[in-house]
């Protein structure tokens, strides 16, 4: 279906000739797009059923019960799941350590969640296929689960601004009782209010992914980002840190520099990297805690990316699962 | 005299709450105060970690979720 309407609009309303390389550039770029947002707002509305049950709330009243290991392994899972826009890290920050949860524990939620979520996952599924789609999954909460272990295990309760401790809520606010005709109309807002965010960036990244298709010197990329290379991961994620995109902007890029060479594991950490690790990110985080718990978080999350990146590059070198 | 808090850091979705908060009032002429909570701190006391989040004196209604101007005039009612 999608097919029939990008040949619509390619051949029939552009008048491109389906035979020429241009022709054939915009179809892909035009199915791409097209798929992509219809898959992506199906998406986005069934997670956003689900996520209408798991609130931040909710979540720092179970994760104030739970120890460490166990906690960062459950606060990574409702990383995953729980509505979270950066608009809300500080709110959520604060939040979770009134409510008594660890702060190693914290930092598994917040780390998890921007570098795994629907929208990630959607993007990968599509244009990468299930096995690759599923290693970013178990690797983005690894690198969240593991971040916060070594976070908290540091003792670096001190590197919280003060006035974080003195927060004294008057209890959780009492859980809303959504009927379903409330969550179903939530997840309509959520589709409307996501995709007009980041349909932009699907066309843009999609668009240079594009470009990269068509024009990227292989044999370059291959020489100083594949196998080769053993610096490369390391590259991958210094590149990847000071470049701000989402996920939505990401995956397509990062999609055609692996069919152009890249090494998988280099591929997957520069992406980790520019979705986990941003300016705007710190600048937020910053109102919450000091600048050398902000040092340390960038070494650490930055590390574990660059572990997954060379893991997966032996991985595959063994396995050989990019192809 | 009524009082709507609206709590959110300032972005895009607290704007839109904020707006659709006074017109529910409005059209509902209801003698409404809207006030708006910006400070994180502030967010965490009342127990809001989502946000936008909506309260009607004091009362915390809505969180994480922008209402309709319909469905804040429920509320009001």
């Amino acid at each position: 279906m999608i097919e029939s309407l990008a040949d619509l609009v390619v051949y029939n309303w552009m008048g491109l000739d389906a035979a020429t390389r241009l022709g054939e550039s915009v179809h892909f770029f035009v199915y791409d797009v097209t798929k992509i947002l219809v898959l992506l707002s199906i998406m986005i509305f069934f997670i956003s059923l689900i996520r209408s049950f798991f609130s931040p709330e909710k979540t720092s009243q179970v994760l104030s019960h739970k120890n460490k290991y166990v906690g960062n392994f459950v606060a990574s899972v409702m990383g995953v799941v729980s509505p979270f826009c950066s608009c809300s890290t500080v709110p959520i920050f604060i939040g979770f350590v009134e409510a008594g949860v660890p702060l190693g524990v914290t930092f598994s939620f917040l780390i998890t969640s921007p570098i795994v979520n629907e929208i990630a996952l959607v993007m990968l599924y599509s244009l990468f296929g299930w096995k690759i789609g599923t290693l970013y999954l178990v690797s983005g909460m690894a690198v969240g689960i593991i971040g916060g272990i070594v976070i908290g295990a540091l003792g670096l309760e001190d590197e919280v601004e003060e006035y974080v401790y003195q927060v004294e809520s008057d209890g959780p606010s009492e859980e809303e009782k959504m009927t379903w005709e409330e969550r179903i109309n939530y997840a309509k807002a959520e589709v409307k209010d996501i995709v007009s965010r980041i349909w932009k960036y699907v066309i843009i990244g999609i668009g240079i992914g594009a470009i990269i298709h068509g024009y990227a010197p292989a044999e370059l990329l291959a020489k100083y980002a594949g196998q080769g290379n053993p610096w490369a991961v390391l590259m991958g994620v210094g590149f990847g840190i000071p470049l701000y995109s989402n996920a939505a902007g990401t995956i397509p890029i990062a999609e055609a520099l692996l069919n152009k060479g890249v090494a998988l594991g280099t591929t997957l950490s520069f992406m980790m990297a520019t979705v986990a690790l941003s300016l705007p990110q710190m600048v937020i985080l910053r109102k919450v805690i000091k600048p050398k718990l902000i040092a340390i978080f960038i070494a650490v999350v930055g590390s574990a990316i660059v572990g997954v990146g060379y893991m997966f590059n032996f991985v595959d070198v063994a396995f050989n699962i990019a192809m | 005299m009524m009082k709507i808090t609206v709590y959110g850091p300032g972005c895009k979705n607290c704007v839109s709450l904020a707006d659709h908060a006074k017109e529910a009032a409005e059209e509902l002429g209801l003698d409404a105060e809207v006030e708006k909570v910006e400070d994180p701190a502030e967010i965490a006391k009342a127990g809001i970690m989502s946000t936008p989040g909506l309260a009607i004196d004091g009362k915390v209604k809505v969180k994480g979720r922008v209402p309709s101007t319909d469905e804040i005039k429920e509320l009001l009612k």
